[in-house]
């Protein structure tokens, strides 16, 4: 039987459609309203409150921790200051992703990682292979909690709680009292707009919850499920992992593995020839940015309104739009005058209400990755493949400035 | 003159239809500009903070129509266009009998079926037969309607096609059409539901911002126009724009000024300048003058025939044509600011029951005797109300914690026989009050504040002749071939290079932009051939 986070007695009464799913063994729900499209609103128009309590924790202290992540991490640790936080992936030696996560530094040898899959043994044999005497890696798990907080009016709820947050710049993170609570506040999130992510200790996980709730009721604050979240992390340009691509922990074949680079991450290694890091998957890396032997690049696609439109309106339906979200490999193709012309696949897809306009997240090959590149996706109407026109376009498809924006000002 | 003053084209009205038009212009190329009378554009779709931190959606309140190829051509998301979908529809009834239907065709099948199991499969026949109409009509929607008065051979075959093509349709869809056309709302209803409940939601669709009741022949074609918008690809769905109608005007207005364009507020046009009928530009009522080759008006056709330009100089049929067709303006609103929700017994502190439409009008009957008074000449004493609390969709509307509710009320002649509307503004007021007291008990002390719109507020302020929400009824000889006047129906006047594209022309009224998009489709074809 599924667990059950520390939050889900808040959570039972709040979903109307009684409909809940599995993530890594707990009860989520995938929504909590019957219109997908309202509750995605949340996150863009007002603020909404996710509990992604699932997720794997592990706190990593210790002299030597900085030592240990600089090796395990493909991302430059050290330039993950104390009260920053950090977007991250780990490879394997031949550079393919093993998994990626958000790490926040609370101090000088404190870290805070969140991970999709459990990497306690993985971490802990490569402190015992270096031989490092003074770290520790706690799976923290089931000690917090952890609530996402997100949206336009997200600092309007949590400064009427705690001061702690206000001064957070976009990747800040810092220990805050909330609610007489030890909590590590982030201003990060999985939905490309203003938010914070909230780790609370199980045992208060109710009374943060109760006091979010009724700050934001003025602000219309909803709870809202893994979907909604879903949609905004595609216009927001986030990957999913299990989505847009495999850990390789568990491939079998390399065919089912990506590069960090390949998944639109080469911005992570900027500084490579000037740091000497011994991470693992270095020599890979290397080898892939100078023989430029990346077989994908993962781009944006903007699918062209007027030809999706036309290819449903010629069968005589109208285009499908509403709460449109899928997570199916749909195949792309060069407009060359071969027909269906195997270029690459999209892994996400999203009628953005928001933005208009279906996007997906794709993967093509490098000669087709500049913006602006006209391809074909292949979308199924009435049961048969049909090509619609799409752009390649730059990630994200939707960045507000107040993501990013301080908040000192107040309200 | 100075250089400053000139022009391609001048659109006549900062309405939402006029901004359409424009932002087509200047996105094609031409120097365009908006002239606006009052000191905000948006027309009828604007949003006014009447009371510090209460935002008001004044007049129009809602969106649905809007057509989706406009919203991409003129790039509006990258304008912050953001529609908030509604969630629930509520209807309460008498006794505390209710329909709330949401989002769920699972859940409102129940939910209708709590009134009559065999009304909760009907919805579903008749919800996809009339997908299935609003889908065949929607070129007819989205194009130029042909020209029934011409000998033009395009035109002749323009008529002869769409004579085939509404000929071609499924013979159910054909027929549905025609029911709706001949039939009032009611009739169509009985042939589908026992329900008075029932009945009566979708009734209220059909009279709305029309002198019609829901027995009237006629009310079923209002009831199919408010169907054919599309939110996220559904028919019939409607949505709130954030910050309200006026949030989206401001859309536009970016839109405008983002291709080019140039808006000037506090522009109030007195008349078209023409010579030998050709238009070369307008005056201000200050005297200034602007020159253009195109001057387009978005003002309704009383406006656009006989004020901007002299009757004496069009064809007398044309003329004709306009003092008969019917503005006779139905609806007013009243806006409240609210200290908290209004309370239905049985359904305290629900506050999804508001996040949507809210229909006061609970049986056929009930919406009949509205429209009794209206032929009378008087208010109804108890009015249809459809209400909106638009702070439950949108926070950013009023103070935390704080609502705003848009009450829109039919039904409200513009002529009164035995009174007029400056002595009853606050009469119609009190008697609104006073019917959602009825359905929401204690409603009166949360008001903090009451603003009421009469129709003859609604002409006086937006411009609309007798206050109708439409720039003129949707009836069938004013529609589509007919709208406003047959043979006048393309966007063209008699006066080379003045056009028209408000409400007032094809496809008609609602937040829709189709009037504004195809006539600049007109002008800029126009153009093409004078050069060509």
């Amino acid at each position: 039987m599924p667990k059950t986070t520390a939050f889900h007695s808040r959570l039972e009464p709040l979903n109307e459609t009684k409909v809940w799913k599995n993530w890594s063994g707990f009860l989520v729900a995938p929504q909590f309203k019957y219109s997908l499209t309202n509750e995605y609103y949340a996150i863009r128009s007002s603020v909404s409150l996710l509990d992604t309590s699932p997720l794997f924790k592990y706190r990593i202290s210790g002299i030597d921790s900085v030592r240990l992540l600089e090796r395990i991490m493909s991302r430059d640790i050290k330039r993950c200051k104390p009260g920053a936080a950090q977007y991250t992936v780990w490879s394997d030696e031949k550079g393919f992703v093993i998994q990626d996560g958000v790490i926040l530094r609370t101090n000088e040898f404190e870290f805070f990682l969140t991970a999709g899959e459990p990497t306690l043994r993985y971490f802990n044999s490569i402190a015992r292979e270096m031989k490092l005497e003074d770290v520790t890696v706690e799976d923290v798990s089931e000690d917090f909690g952890i609530l996402a907080l997100q949206g336009p009016h997200a600092h309007n709820v949590i400064s009427q709680l705690t001061q702690d947050a206000t001064d957070l710049k976009y990747f800040e993170a810092a220990r805050a009292r909330l609610c007489e609570t030890e909590v590590i506040i982030s201003r990060t999130g999985y939905t490309g707009d203003l938010g914070y992510e909230i780790w609370v200790p199980t045992n208060n996980a109710l009374t943060v919850w109760d006091a979010l709730m009724t700050a934001g009721e003025g602000y219309n604050i909803a709870p809202i499920g893994t979907t909604a979240l879903k949609m905004a992390r595609v216009e927001a340009g986030l990957l999913l992992m299990g989505v847009d691509f495999d850990s390789s922990r568990f491939a079998w074949v390399d065919a089912q593995r990506e590069t960090a680079i390949e998944l639109g991450w080469s911005w992570m290694f900027r500084n490579l020839d000037k740091d000497d890091r011994d991470f693992i998957g270095r020599a890979a890396i290397e080898a892939e940015i100078k023989n430029k032997t990346s077989r994908w690049k993962t781009v944006g696609l903007e699918i062209d309104w007027h030809s999706y439109e036309a290819v449903h309106l010629d069968a005589g339906i109208l285009p499908p739009k509403n709460d449109l979200y899928r997570e199916s490999t749909m195949s792309i193709y060069r407009r060359t005058e071969i027909p269906w012309d195997y270029a690459g696949y999209a892994t996400s897809f999203l009628f953005s209400s928001l933005l208009r306009k279906p996007i997906a997240i794709a993967k093509l090959p490098l000669d087709l990755t500049e913006t602006g590149t006209e391809v074909d996706l292949e979308v199924s109407v009435i049961r048969k493949p049909v090509n619609v026109l799409a752009k390649v376009s730059s990630l994200p498809f939707f960045n507000p400035e107040r993501k990013t924006a301080p908040m000192g000002g107040g309200k | 003159m100075s250089n400053s003053n000139n022009y391609d084209a001048i659109v006549i009205g900062g309405g939402h239809n006029g901004l359409v038009n424009a932002a087509y212009l200047a996105k094609s190329g031409l120097k365009t500009l908006v002239l606006e009378r009052r000191h905000l554009v948006g027309g009828a779709a604007i949003t006014e903070e009447l009371v510090p931190g209460f935002k008001f959606t004044t007049f129009s309140y809602a969106i649905s129509l809007m057509r989706p190829d406009i919203v991409q051509d003129l790039r509006l998301a990258d304008h912050g266009m953001m529609v908030l979908p509604l969630v629930n529809t509520f209807q309460p009834g008498f006794n505390g009998e209710y329909l709330l239907l949401g989002a769920d065709a699972d859940a409102n099948f129940h939910e209708i079926a709590r009134h009559s199991r065999e009304d909760a499969e009907s919805i579903r026949d008749l919800s996809h037969l009339i997908d299935r109409v609003c889908f065949a009509l929607k070129p007819l929607m989205d194009n130029i309607p042909p020209n029934a008065m011409s000998d033009d051979p395009a035109e002749l075959a323009a008529m002869a096609g769409l004579k085939d093509y509404m000929a071609g349709l499924e013979p159910d869809v054909r027929a549905m059409i025609d029911k709706f056309v001949n039939c009032s709302a009611a009739e169509i209803l009985e042939e589908y539901f026992e329900s008075d409940l029932v009945k009566a939601l979708i009734a209220s669709s059909g009279i709305i911002g029309s002198k019609v009741g829901p027995r009237s022949k006629g009310s079923g074609l209002v009831w199919l126009f408010h169907k054919m918008g599309e939110y996220d690809g559904i028919f019939g769905e409607w949505g709130f724009h954030k910050g309200g109608n006026g949030g989206f005007t401001e859309v536009l207005a970016k839109a405008v000024v983002s291709f080019g364009g140039t808006i000037l507020t506090d522009a109030d046009v007195e008349t078209v300048i023409y010579e030998d009928s050709v238009a070369t530009g307008v005056r201000l009522a200050n005297g200034e003058e602007y020159h253009a080759q195109t001057v387009v008006s978005a003002l309704d056709p009383r406006r656009t025939f006989t004020q901007l330009v002299a009757s004496d100089d069009l064809p007398e049929s044309l003329i004709k044509a306009i003092g008969k067709y019917k503005f006779q303006g139905t609806a007013a609103k009243v806006n409240f600011a609210l200290s908290d929700l209004p309370n239905f017994p049985g359904l305290e502190n629900r506050k999804d029951i508001y996040m949507g439409f809210t229909n006061l009008g609970p049986s056929i009957d009930y919406l009949e005797e509205a429209f009794a008074d209206c032929e009378a000449g008087r208010y109804s004493k108890k009015p249809f109300l459809d209400c909106c609390v638009q702070s439950t969709i949108d926070p950013d509307m009023t103070p935390p914690g704080k609502h705003i509710m848009s009450c829109f009320v039919m039904y409200a002649p513009y002529h009164l026989s035995e009174s007029d509307w400056d002595t009853e503004r606050e009469n119609l007021g009190d008697v609104v009050q006073a019917t959602i007291e009825d359905f929401f008990p204690g409603f009166g002390s949360l008001i903090l504040h009451r603003e009421i719109v009469t129709p003859l507020d609604i002409e006086r302020i937006v411009g609309l002749t007798e206050g109708n929400i439409f720039a003129g009824e949707l009836f069938a000889d004013q529609m589509f071939l007919n709208r406003p006047a047959p043979g006048w129906n393309q966007y063209r006047t008699p006066i080379d290079g003045y056009y028209q594209c408000g409400s007032g022309t094809h496809p008609g009224g609602c937040v829709i932009g189709g009037p504004g998009k195809l006539a600049a489709q007109q002008i800029l074809g126009d153009l093409q051939r004078k050069e060509g």
